[in-house]
């Protein structure tokens, strides 16, 4: 009876420091609760910004293996902890809804999407880029030694992690591809 | 970037962004910070309430002008008529920092006797050929000191090198790019004369060539007035100096220009004749848009260069690793070690394989000889010359220029693989393509096959962005990916893995690069992703006891180091991951070198010696920042020295000294041959050795300046569907300017799918002002349809008095801005604003020109469907340019690419009546 | 149940105003917290270094997962508004910060030099331009033949003061804002529910728990910050990050904003840094500079959120003297304690209807 009644915000009102209820006496069971959701976590991940080249320090928060808060990193001497709005939409970009988490297939004149698995999605692109290759291939132009192929082409790289531009120019210059291209001359 | 390269050796940001709050005046110019690196810019706020003053020069009042204590409107396309401007003015007016200029710079250089500037032939230097559209650069060379060096003991060889970089397909490699960490090699120091007084002086040459960029020219070309210019020269002389420094900020408001590296010259020179280079508070601030950007150059992803900005060899002149390293063997400066890192390179990537016998698998890289650069493979693939195409993290049909080509191009691929977080334009071209609408594109009969693979986000990942400031910063993993996205290193690991199982028996030759591969990185999880730290840790490199290396002055040219990035070799000294250092900033100094890690050596301002005077003290007390500890007889201070720690400001080379040790004490540019900030640069780039002013390719005015009228050297690619627009045209009459807004990020893929970025910038609009208005008749908030030669689209209508019309050449030039980021997929959708933009290129880095174009803008929505053919053709015969049509599929050939013929048409094209 | 009443302690103090209207030293003691309270904390926006980001807006809708902006029933699809870069519109139940964006320009009259190459005459645009500007209205073309093309200083520009003339400045006014958390709140103090109620660091608060959205907290608000979202009948504002701050943390708004336009922190401190801060720009001849919600005199107590501005409230669309809808109220209630008796009786219904949910 007495938690019920102190459970009560009026009897908390009338007998309290808060006679109008505007405050202390007003606060509900949620409110008693309330927990950030940072505290909360189960770990924070430093991490930096993927959108400019600024550079910003961000700090990933992780609750049950999800994504739960993105946020600047104080610590940066770059960034001091704030972000712009692209970077304070970050949780939103890892955790958008919309996201493709599956490989899509369209067929050489297909009208649709289709489902694909990737193992089968990556032994059929290396099927491809053998076959290109060899399309491509110049041991010769112009009576120059060139041994390389100009039948593959990439783009992209300016969004990516130096380790991965690392093994695409790796590989691609193994395989005698030279069409490779990034952003950063646009 | 090659402006920064040739000017002063490294392609990197010279600066620090933090940096900039040490400034007394920052002048950002084809940039606009605020919107575009809002977090970046509190450093310019922080300067500001120190009481630095801040200048925009902008064709657009933006939110960076909102806050800067002067906006300076200027006509696009026009900025080294006003950067050329005030270097006459700091010339004529001896506001140039004297002791800086004789000793740190090539102000005192004689130059060849047979150079011919701009002023002697009216806007072309000696060397054009009008035929091949290119300039050979010989009469551009400093009249040599001593006999020529050669890495070559044979005369007959050297000369072949010399004629062969000389050479056309050799021109359009993007030579200059490789400046990006070593300045372009020359063949000896040069003649001197410290009074600056010889007519032949690049001092000398510079004040003639800068003579007639009076404010009057630039009120006339800039349509900035006279009092206006003086306000802008007043407070970036009177902020420079011993006791003041002023900073540059640019972006691609600068690069997307035919005549962009030099945009960003003009305002090396002119920060390097008031001494602002390599101090606290000065330099050239390069602000990039993605977030490893540099890291991509470093590292490249680019068809010219190998890492660390050794070039990708080319068939004319590299046969060999000796006829490689030719060039550069033993040129005095860092640059002459070029053999030891191209060895580890190669040692890092063939491993055993790699032997002195057989030139460390040199032979193994493929060669280029001309442009293989990304417009030009598209242009390829109309064409049906290549067969595959990557997609990875880039969304060029919205992206990059022209995206009716771009969309042609991917139209006519046999497959195409898109590795992105959300579905793309240029994933689903095939069903929503623009063109499918007209019928230019058809569905069923596009043969190319897709494969979308989802991509991991960078908080799925572990590995290093490197940013504007060529910092690394490694990002550690937080979660695993969804459902089948896979990071990009897991994808190219196992591609290659699986290439290699394919191969794994072959005997050609041609396999051995692919067989002999170093690629057995270690992998963790259930989905096998490969190890970044192991990676990063190639990259870095080891010594011959396996042990990682700290420094690129281990490296070593027997094959006894290795080192995938040359550059970045110390990223993982001790065998710590430096880039993972976290140490918060608040808990040490300035210049926080214990956060990351940055190229070179994690030096964070470039060229440091320079903010001591020659005999290592510091300039003043106030810009102190490295100076010589004679005491302990090292160089010190709150920085990383960018110079040798124990090489003596008073050293002199000794005679035939090579390699860094050819450098003086009083050389702080370690990365040029001559040690010096280039005024001048007798070699290194395509289109002149002094950035002189020329028109847009498509400009509504002429020429103010010389008779020539846009870069003579510009590279064009002319086909149907990339007809440029004639200047001067009365059909296209008004300027375009692309741009992004703070609210989403480039093509949109990571900020139109996004609801929160998405409402807050929900529509395509273009900004006009109330003149343009008033006088096209469109309504605020209303349609209106916007046409170049290369198509029209429709947008809603801001008017707002931050666009200003410009007077100039006695015409009044309206200006109209167009954000680029829209496309058809996203919760925020609409036309696409590259499709106005049109492939025109400057001829040292392949960079378009989407920053100014010509166009025509009418009320009310487009046409659509055939009726957009017709409209569009309609414009161009108005324009008196050739026909813009295509057959079905797009499938059109080039008719010519900058000047060289391209016989035979294809197939009928897709008629506006059909 | 009289007890709420006229009789009630809430109406026998010294003032028995005092706690409805004017100056309130510690608004948390107020609200039944003990005396070792947190002390009061609030914003501080600074909109002379805003640069128009919205950083905050993201931020503030990432930390509270709210829905995009549809709020006000009238945007079904996104567009764009017209009104400058702000396509927000206004505070609202899913927007709990809004970014203005006021453009402004003024014409001068500043010597006008001559334009031209040397030795050559070009005033005379009589001459039609290539794209046919001939028909423009002479003025116009004289204006824009003589236009300084420089917009001027922030603080040079005033434009309470423009001068007619031929040259035209340009001033771009961004502000972020946000709810006031008054010391006065009206929307708490006309709340029969309690679901509004004071934290323990002074801010004004809805408990999504108790609210039953009866939407009273609406109309008062002087300021038309709250608001009922549609879809759910309950009323959302601004919390000043409540959760938040309990584990130490400031706003998500003040954490991301880039050029510390929004500040957060004690109230004590941040109304001397604002003083402070409004010295320094009219020292610089800002003259236009003024606080904005700073006055504890003005009618709403002063706010816990308030704003240094660059021109008239009205110019960012605030109101330019709100009162606090409940001034009266003591006296209203002194008149009619029935009425009083059954806003109790209210709240008790709703309590008890909310525990039902």
């Amino acid at each position: 009876m007495k938690t019920w009644l102190d459970a009560w915000p009026v009897y908390r009102q009338l007998t309290g420091s808060d006679p109008l209820g505007r405050g202390k006496a007003a606060r509900s069971e949620a409110t008693e609760s309330v927990v950030s959701r940072t505290a909360t976590a189960d770990r924070v991940v430093q991490s930096v910004c993927p959108y400019c080249a600024v550079g910003c320090g961000q700090k990933v928060f992780v609750k049950d293996e999800k994504v739960v808060q993105i946020e600047g990193d104080p610590d940066s001497p770059i960034s001091r902890g704030r972000l712009c709005p692209k970077g304070s939409a970050s949780k939103q970009l890892v955790t958008s809804p919309t996201r493709e988490t599956k490989v899509r297939y369209r067929r050489p004149y297909g009208t649709e999407w289709e489902d694909l698995d990737l193992d089968t999605a990556m032994q059929m692109i290396a099927d491809r880029v053998l076959d290109a290759r060899r399309k491509g291939w110049q041991d010769e132009d112009g009576g120059r030694r060139v041994r390389r192929t100009m039948g593959i082409a990439s783009l992209g790289g300016a969004t990516l992690d130096n380790e991965e531009n690392y093994l695409m120019k790796k590989l691609y210059s193994a395989m005698g591809a030279i069409q490779i291209e990034n952003q950063a001359r646009i | 970037m090659p402006g920064l390269g040739t000017s002063f050796g490294r392609g990197g940001a010279t600066n620090y962004q933090q940096d900039l709050a040490n400034s007394d005046c920052i002048v950002i110019e084809g940039s606009n910070m605020a919107e575009c690196h809002p977090v970046g810019f509190q450093w310019v706020m922080e300067a500001k309430a120190r009481g630095a003053k801040i200048i925009h020069i902008d064709p657009r009042f933006t939110r960076t002008s909102a806050v800067a204590d002067l906006h300076v409107p200027i006509r696009a396309g026009a900025d080294i008529a006003f950067l050329g401007g005030l270097i006459n003015h700091v010339l004529d007016n001896d506001l140039y920092f004297k002791e800086y200029v004789v000793a740190y710079t090539n102000a005192s250089a004689l130059v060849n006797e047979e150079f011919q500037d701009t002023e002697d032939l009216d806007g072309l230097f000696s060397g054009y050929d009008p035929d091949k559209q290119h300039y050979d650069q010989k009469s551009w060379q400093y009249e040599p000191e001593e006999e020529p060096h050669s890495g070559h003991d044979d005369s007959a060889k050297a000369r072949e090198q010399e004629e062969g970089s000389q050479h056309e397909d050799v021109k359009r490699t993007d030579q200059a790019q490789a400046a990006g960490s070593g300045g372009p090699p020359i063949a000896a120091k040069p003649k001197r004369d410290e009074t600056l007084q010889h007519p032949r002086t690049v001092f000398q040459i510079l004040k003639r060539h800068y003579s007639r960029y009076t404010p009057e020219m630039v009120a006339e070309v800039c349509g900035i007035e006279p009092q206006v210019f003086r306000t802008v020269a007043d407070w970036v002389t009177s902020n420079s100096g011993r006791d003041r420094t002023t900073a540059w900020v640019y972006s691609v408001g600068w690069t997307q220009h035919t005549v962009g590296a030099q945009y960003i010259r003009t305002a090396s020179i002119l920060q390097t004749l008031l001494g602002n280079m390599g101090r606290p508070g000065g330099g050239i601030m390069a602000l990039r848009g993605h977030a490893s950007i540099q890291g991509s150059t470093d590292i490249p992803t680019l068809f010219n260069l190998l890492p660390g900005y050794l070039q990708m060899p080319n068939a004319i002149q590299h046969h060999s690793l000796d006829d490689f390293v030719a060039e550069s063997q033993g040129v005095a400066g860092f640059w002459g070690n070029m053999r030891s890192y191209m060895v580890s390179l190669l040692k890092a990537w063939w491993g055993d394989a790699a032997t002195a016998e057989n030139d460390f698998c040199f032979d193994y890289l493929p060669r280029i000889n001309g442009d293989h650069s990304s417009y030009r493979s598209i242009a390829d693939m109309i064409e049906g010359k290549v067969k595959g195409y990557f997609l990875v993290g880039e969304n060029p049909v919205i992206g990059h220029a022209n995206g009716r080509m771009q969309r042609f191009g991917l139209a006519n691929l046999e497959w195409l693989v898109v590795r992105d977080l959300q579905m793309i334009e240029s994933a689903s071209f095939w069903k929503d393509a623009a063109e499918i609408e007209t019928g230019e594109l058809v569905t069923d009969q596009i043969a190319t096959e897709v494969f979308f693979l989802p991509a991991a986000s960078h908080v799925e990942k572990e590995g290093t962005f490197t940013q504007t400031q060529r910092l690394l910063q490694w990002r550690h993993k937080a979660v695993e990916p969804p459902g089948d996205a896979r990071s990009d290193l897991w994808f190219y690991f196992h591609l290659g893995r699986i290439l290699r199982e394919r191969l794994k028996d072959s005997t050609d030759p041609r396999d051995r690069p692919l067989l002999d591969l170093t690629w057995d990185y270690p992998t963790h999880g259930e989905t096998a992703d490969p190890s970044g730290e192991a990676v990063l840790r190639e990259i870095n490199g080891v010594g011959p006891d396996g042990r990682a290396l700290s420094s690129y002055m281990e490296l070593k040219d027997d094959g006894s180091t290795t080192s995938g990035c040359w550059i970045y070799c110390g990223v993982f000294a001790d065998e710590v991951n430096q880039a993972a250092r976290r140490k918060p900033g608040r808990e040490q100094g300035p210049a926080a070198l214990e956060w990351g890690w940055a190229w070179p050596l994690n030096r964070r301002l470039l060229y440091n010696r320079a903010s001591a005077d020659p005999d290592g003290k510091p300039w003043s007390e106030r810009k102190k920042y490295v100076w010589w500890d004679e005491e302990a007889g090292k160089w010190d201070g709150i920085d990383v020295p960018d110079f040798e720690p124990k090489k003596r400001p008073d050293y002199v080379p000794p005679e035939g000294a090579k390699g860094p040790a050819a450098l003086a004490g009083t050389d702080p540019f370690v990365m040029q041959s001559d040690g010096k900030a280039w005024l001048f640069a007798p070699k290194g780039l395509q289109d002149g050795p002094l950035p002189t002013h020329y028109e847009p390719a498509e400009s509504p005015v002429k020429n103010g300046l010389y008779g020539v009228q846009a870069n003579p050297t510009r590279e064009q690619i002319d086909a149907p569907w990339n007809r440029t627009n004639p200047s001067s045209s009365s059909v296209f009459p008004f300027t375009f300017t692309t741009y992004r807004l703070t609210e989403h990020h480039t093509a949109g893929g990571m900020s139109r799918t996004l609801p929160y970025l998405a409402e807050l910038q929900p529509e395509f609009f273009v900004e006009v002002s109330p003149e343009l208005a008033e006088e096209r008749g469109l309504e605020h908030g209303g349609w209106a349809t916007i046409v170049s030669g290369r198509s029209a689209v429709e947008a809603r209508v801001l008017v707002t008095e931050r666009m200003r019309p410009m007077h100039v050449g006695g015409t009044v030039v309206h200006q109209i801005g167009v954000p680029y980021h829209w496309g058809s997929t996203g919760i925020s959708t609409g036309d696409s604003g590259n499709d106005l933009t049109g492939v025109v290129m400057d001829p040292n880095v392949h960079i378009q020109e989407s920053k100014a174009a010509t166009c025509d803008i009418r009320p009310g929505r487009r046409p659509r469907g055939k009726a957009l053919i017709e409209f569009m053709e309609d414009y161009r015969k108005r324009a008196g340019m050739e026909s813009g049509l295509v057959p079905v599929g797009g499938r059109a050939p080039m008719d010519s690419v900058s000047g060289e013929a391209k016989p035979g048409r294809g197939p009928a094209a897709v008629q506006p009546g059909e | 149940m009289t007890s709420v009443s006229s009789a009630s302690p809430a109406f026998t103090g010294k003032d028995p105003q005092n706690r409805l209207f004017g100056p309130l030293p510690d608004v948390t003691e107020e609200a039944g917290y003990e005396p070792d309270h947190p002390k009061r904390v609030g914003f501080f926006t600074d909109t002379s270094v805003c640069i128009g980001c919205k950083a905050c807006e993201v931020a503030c809708k990432e930390w509270n997962t709210l829905p995009m902006d549809d709020s006000h029933g009238t945007r079904d699809v996104i567009g764009l508004s017209g009104m400058s870069y702000d396509n927000t519109g206004q505070l609202g139940a899913n927007s709990w910060r809004h970014v203005a964006f006021v453009e402004q320009s003024r014409v001068v009259d500043l010597p006008m030099p001559a334009v031209g190459l040397p030795g050559a005459t070009r005033q005379d645009t009589g001459e039609p331009s290539p794209a046919g500007h001939a028909h423009q209205d002479d003025s116009l073309a004289e204006a824009q033949a003589h236009s300084v093309l420089n917009a001027e200083a922030l603080s040079e520009f005033d434009p309470q003061t423009a001068q007619t003339g031929s040259d035209k400045q340009i001033r771009w006014l961004m502000s972020s804002d946000v709810c006031k958390h008054c010391t006065h709140a009206a929307c708490l103090d006309v709340c029969p529910t309690g679901a509004l109620f004071r934290t323990e660091y002074g801010t004004v608060v809805v408990q999504g728990d108790i609210c039953n959205g009866c939407g009273y907290c609406v109309p008062a608000c002087p300021y038309g910050v709250i608001d009922q979202r549609k879809d759910d009948g309950r009323v959302f504002k601004c919390t000043m990050c409540y959760d938040r701050l309990t584990d130490g943390l400031m706003p998500a708004c003040a954490t991301a904003c880039p050029t510390q336009s929004i500040q957060f922190g004690d109230l004590d401190e941040l109304q001397a840094r604002a003083d402070a801060r409004l010295a320094t720009l009219q020292s610089q001849g800002v003259e236009t500079a003024r606080l904005y919600g700073r006055d504890e005199d003005d009618g709403v107590g002063g706010a816990g959120a308030f704003f240094l501005l660059l021109d008239e409230p009205e110019v960012y669309g605030l109101p330019p003297d709100p009162v606090v809808t409940t001034r009266d109220l003591p006296a209203m209630w002194r008149a009619a304690a029935t009425a009083a008796a059954m806003m109790v009786g209210v709240a008790l219904s709703a309590v008890l209807g909310s525990r039902k949910r």
